[in-house]
């Protein structure tokens, strides 16, 4: 079974955003770049899928200029095959990336599309359904709980809603899911392994970069700061009945005898 | 005797034939040479061990045991070193037992064994193999992705590196700026730049450095971990690539000396760099200090009754016991007083190896933190009053000390100070 996951790339919070001088981007100087969380679930669940019922797994990502250490990650945590798309000075907005990965998908075989339900640096969660849209494929998003029927032309999956209600969705496949959550949190990929991949060839397909439409932003601004936080200070006692008489006041749990 | 036949066993010579003062002393033939029931286990696990990198020196024990009684971790659980040479001739290659895990490298049980069974060595040989199998407990795992992504164990800006330096009350320079080579460049390391308590004792030294009139200066922003307990708890991939970024900045800028903050830096930059393509002088703090020791002006009385905790990678595993001890018999006031467990026979912290990182995990397999046990020790020797100081010289140990103070109960009764945190407090005018 022919498992293909989108991956991309997204500012690593661990530096402060800052806002660039058009007032509409976010400055890219100091940024580095890390896999983005959802996609890493979606290529977790995969993997999993793969070695349940055998297969290959195969890793896109748009070319943004700097996707091989992305790539490479990818392989070594166990994808088979790891393919560049087209070539982006930037990263892309949701509408033109579908348009490039649903171009890829004519020649790149697949029974299951796996891609993060959102990023964050989109949170539409459009790529999953534009793509879908565009090679007129089912689609299932926010999905967990990922399993291929026995007859291996249909896969299971859950959505959760609120209250605890979970629902189960069969789609026939080929299909494009957008994944909220892998069973397990995303394997460790070990420096050594992708080191040892990024001196590997990358395979690469040409796609259109043209602007595809979707959301144009206007201008960024970073949200006010909201209340001031208290610090407590003083001995472990003196900040334990601190901490006791703020849970009182809120009414939050119950003040037992000393 | 010197034309003899000789047979060597090991390191053991034996004459073949000893005649001493005419009678023939020669030994017999015994089991010793025959083969023993060690050998009826199955040699798998045990060939693949000494088949890895490292891996060799684990065959050598014979089990005698000398290793368990000074193993930290033997202590507070089911643990010692031997069991694992055990475990390894009846199959297991530890690759999922947890016991993987606990060895903090401290180097307590290679001190004393005759074999020269090396876990320093085979413990990051196996651990290697347990990570490119993606073994890794999630906690290790967090802090080498965050090594790998920000070059420091808590995922911080690596921009944020230099945060500190704005409260030191000194001019720290940035080598990067300062375009003209220092005698000193200071590798602050880790913890002693993020780390709250780790800050202290940076702000201290960059102080002492000032007063005392040392050229020097940090990398700053282009500063990343030593990688040397990344390398100990099995990602050697991660050691070299965190080696590479900081020997490319070493090699961009002209100094005489890198001094370090960190004891696993010193024996990273001593004893691992050079074979990955630096090489240079490397002094941990106290060992630049402690020349100078003459040339400090002591301002205030430091009135104390302290005793000082070898850092496993200063004392045992790289021979450095005087240093911090001048410096501390310098300070006016200061009352050194050794715990029991001192010097080569220092008790680990527990966060050496990757146990830095390992604390949840290695909660479910012991009955209490080494760091706890060592306070407890501290508290028996210096605690009383209050006026006790468990004084370090490693930037792991302030947060697992004080962590460890509070939760035995301790609080009040002993402070935890880095040693250049008392140099600075007696190099102050005393407070009014």
């Amino acid at each position: 079974m022919e498992f293909v996951v989108l991956v991309k790339q997204v500012p690593d919070l661990a530096e402060e955003l800052v806002i660039d001088a058009t007032g509409r981007d976010i400055d890219r100087e100091w940024m580095t770049w890390v896999a983005s969380e959802w996609d890493e679930y979606a290529l977790e669940e995969a993997l999993h899928l793969r070695d349940a019922v055998g297969g290959r797994v195969t890793c896109l990502a748009l070319d943004t200029g700097s996707v091989d250490e992305l790539l490479a990650t990818c392989l070594a945590r166990g994808a088979d095959r790891a393919v560049k798309v087209g070539s982006f000075e930037r990263p892309p907005t949701t509408h033109t990336a579908a348009r490039a990965f649903a171009e890829a998908l004519g020649t790149v075989p697949h029974d299951l599309v796996l891609t993060g339900v959102q990023a964050i640096d989109d949170l539409d969660g459009q790529l999953a359904p534009l793509l879908a849209g565009l090679r007129d494929l089912p689609h299932v998003s926010v999905v967990t709980h990922i399993a291929i029927g026995e007859d291996g032309g249909t896969a299971t999956v859950n959505q959760e809603y609120a209250g605890g209600v979970v629902a189960e969705f069969a789609v026939d496949l080929p299909a494009v899911l957008g994944v909220q959550a892998s069973r397990e949190a995303p394997r460790y990929a070990p420096v050594s392994r992708v080191r040892q991949m990024m001196r590997e060839p990358m395979d690469a397909i040409d796609a259109p970069a043209g602007d595809d439409g979707g959301l144009v932003v206007e201008a960024l601004s970073v949200p006010e700061a909201g209340g001031a936080a208290e610090m407590i200070g003083g001995s472990a006692d003196q900040v334990a009945e601190r901490i006791a008489a703020i849970l009182a006041e809120r009414g939050i749990g119950k003040v037992v005898a000393a | 005797m010197k034309e003899l036949p000789v047979v060597k066993v090991d390191r053991v010579i034996e004459l073949e034939h000893a005649v001493v003062d005419g009678i023939d002393i020669s030994g017999g033939w015994n089991r010793m040479f025959s083969q023993r029931s060690i050998t009826e286990y199955p040699t798998e696990a045990m060939d693949w061990v000494t088949g890895l990198v490292g891996g060799e020196s684990l065959r050598a024990c014979y089990q005698c045991g000398k290793c368990v009684p000074v193993c930290p971790v033997n202590h507070v659980g089911d643990y010692g070193p031997r069991k694992l040479n055990n475990k390894v001739l009846r199959g297991n290659r530890l690759l999922d037992d947890p016991d993987l895990w606990l060895c903090t490298t401290c180097g307590a049980c290679y001190r004393v064994c005759p074999k020269e069974v090396n876990p320093l060595d085979f413990m990051p040989a196996i651990r290697e193999q347990a990570v490119l199998e993606g073994k890794v407990p999630d906690e290790l795992a967090e802090a080498f992705q965050n090594l790998g992504r920000t070059g420091n164990p808590m995922g911080e800006s690596p921009r944020k590196r230099i945060d500190w330096v704005a409260e030191a009350g000194v001019d720290v320079p940035v080598i990067g700026q300062l375009g003209r080579p220092v005698d000193v460049l200071w590798y602050v390391s880790d913890y002693t730049s993020y780390h709250p308590r780790g800050k202290d004792a940076a702000r201290a030294m960059a102080r002492v450095l000032t007063t005392l009139g040392v050229d020097f200066a940090i990398l700053g922003p282009e500063e990343r971990s030593d990688g040397d307990s990344a390398r100990l708890a099995g990602e050697s991939g991660l050691f070299e690539m965190l080696a590479e970024q900081n020997i490319k900045a070493f090699g961009k800028y002209e100094f005489g000396r890198l001094v370090v903050m960190d004891p696993h830096a010193y024996n990273a930059f001593k004893n691992h760099y050079p074979r990955l393509g630096w090489q240079g002088e490397v002094l941990h703090y106290t060992q630049f200090l402690a020349p100078l020791v003459d040339r400090f002006v002591w301002r205030s009385n430091v009135d104390l009754e302290v005793t000082y905790h070898d850092p496993c990678y200063l004392g045992r595993n790289n021979g450095e016991y005087d240093a911090p001890r001048i410096l501390l018999e310098a300070i006016p006031g200061i009352r050194l007083v050794e715990m029991p467990h001192t010097k080569r026979n220092g008790y680990c912290c527990g966060g050496g190896g990757g146990g830095m990182w390992l604390d949840g995990f290695v909660a479910d397999h012991v009955s209490e933190r080494l760091s706890e046990r060592r306070v407890r020790e501290a508290v028996a020797t210096v605690g009383t009053d209050g006026t006790g100081v468990l004084s370090v010289a490693c930037p792991y140990e302030p947060s697992r000390f004080e962590d460890a103070v509070k939760s035995t109960g301790n609080d009040g009764r002993i402070v935890v100070r880095d040693i250049i945190e008392l140099i600075d407090q007696a190099m102050q005018p005393p407070p009014s």
